[in-house]
């Protein structure tokens, strides 16, 4: 088995991290959809440093974890504030700017 | 010559069990109908990424994939969902039209895109492999690049951390903008408000002695029930019992020693 099989999975589950950004419509899916991106993302940086033999893939795959989960933060209390506001968490729901 | 890096058969016959079942489970993710069914295959590709770390050498990683992300970030999202309400816009129903199929469309010419760039694209040189730099140890090796080489970014990722800390607070936040009224003035509102009826409270549930479930309605001395002796969410629910069937009109007479 060669490396690349690695980076093949993680261009799979990239795209369809993608699709489902585009398609669902409750925003917590979307979400989700968004972290299985940056994981697929994480995947071939680990790939990446070993294929390399140096450790600096790693550290940024560590990197990315911290932005995801400062992402995953902001982007929940967003959520929720809508949900708040506007008793739904569809995001086809929140276009006040498009009218 | 020989290659630095052989991959050996454990490893081969690991990533062909597990990706494949990734693969299933992330298109699960967007087939689903239910929120909490997406969150729970997420988890499960994000278990399978941690083992493929921990198969690439990246043992921190793995570690901190399952605790960090299968641990907290999964748990937040399953505390946000429950928040919201499990059902919340789930419809797999196409709102915009023609959305569909240029998304999959854009995705296959997408995905097909990367798979022939990584195909023909080579490094020139043979994969190198983690023995060497993982010589003192994963962590150690990651600690002595994370406080030298990459101190700056450390500090700035800090930073980032706590102002999304912050972020979320003031957006969670919520100002009152009445003050609260005081037990006082929701006293004195009970008895200056249009009737006296509820003055006192209001009327527990259940039918005398005979049931005194939450979900039978309280009897009026006219023998009418009282709606206002059911929980607003039982109502709604729809999980109200009628009490007419525990008047004591009702009780069997036929036996005479029970009277």
């Amino acid at each position: 088995m060669s490396l690349d099989n690695y980076l093949y999975l993680s261009a799979i589950l990239f795209t369809i991290g993608a699709v489902g950004v585009v398609v669902r419509r409750n925003a917590i899916v979307v979400f989700m959809c968004i972290e299985l991106m940056l994981n697929a993302a994480n995947l071939s940086l680990v790939t990446f440093s070993r294929i390399n033999g140096t450790l600096d893939g790693q550290v940024v795959a560590f990197f990315t974890m911290v932005v995801a989960a400062c992402e995953v933060v902001v982007g929940l209390a967003i959520i929720v504030t809508i949900y708040r506001s506007r008793r739904s968490a569809s995001i086809d729901d929140a276009s006040l700017l498009k009218r | 010559m020989e290659p630095l890096l052989t991959i050996q058969t454990p490893e081969t016959v690991l990533f062909w069990f597990l990706a494949p079942l990734s693969v299933l489970a992330s298109l699960g993710m967007l087939l689903v109908k239910k929120a909490v069914h997406s969150a729970l295959l997420l988890a499960w590709v994000m278990v399978t990424l941690a083992i493929f770390y921990i198969a690439q050498g990246a043992l921190f990683l793995g570690i901190v994939q399952v605790v960090v992300y299968t641990g907290a970030v999964m748990m937040l999202f399953l505390f946000i969902l429950m928040l919201v309400g499990v059902d919340s816009s789930d419809s797999l129903t196409e709102t915009i039209t023609g959305l569909r199929p240029i998304a999959i469309t854009a995705a296959v010419g997408f995905g097909g895109l990367m798979v022939s760039l990584l195909g023909r694209a080579t490094l020139g040189r043979e994969p190198v492999g983690l023995d060497a730099a993982n010589g003192p140890g994963n962590v150690q090796g990651l600690a002595a690049l994370l406080f030298s080489k990459y101190v700056w970014p450390f500090e700035v990722i800090s930073a980032l951390l706590i102002t999304a800390a912050v972020g979320a607070m003031v957006l969670a936040h919520h100002q009152r903008t009445t003050p609260r009224p005081t037990q006082r003035e929701q006293s004195v509102n009970r008895f200056r408000s249009d009737s006296l009826a509820g003055a006192a409270g209001l009327p527990g549930p259940g039918v005398f002695a005979r049931h005194n479930a939450v979900d039978v309605p309280a009897l009026l001395p006219d023998g009418t029930p009282a709606p206002s002796s059911i929980s607003a969410t039982l109502k709604a629910r729809g999980d109200v019992i009628d009490s007419a069937q525990f008047q004591l009109d009702n009780v069997d007479t036929s036996v005479e020693e029970e009277k």
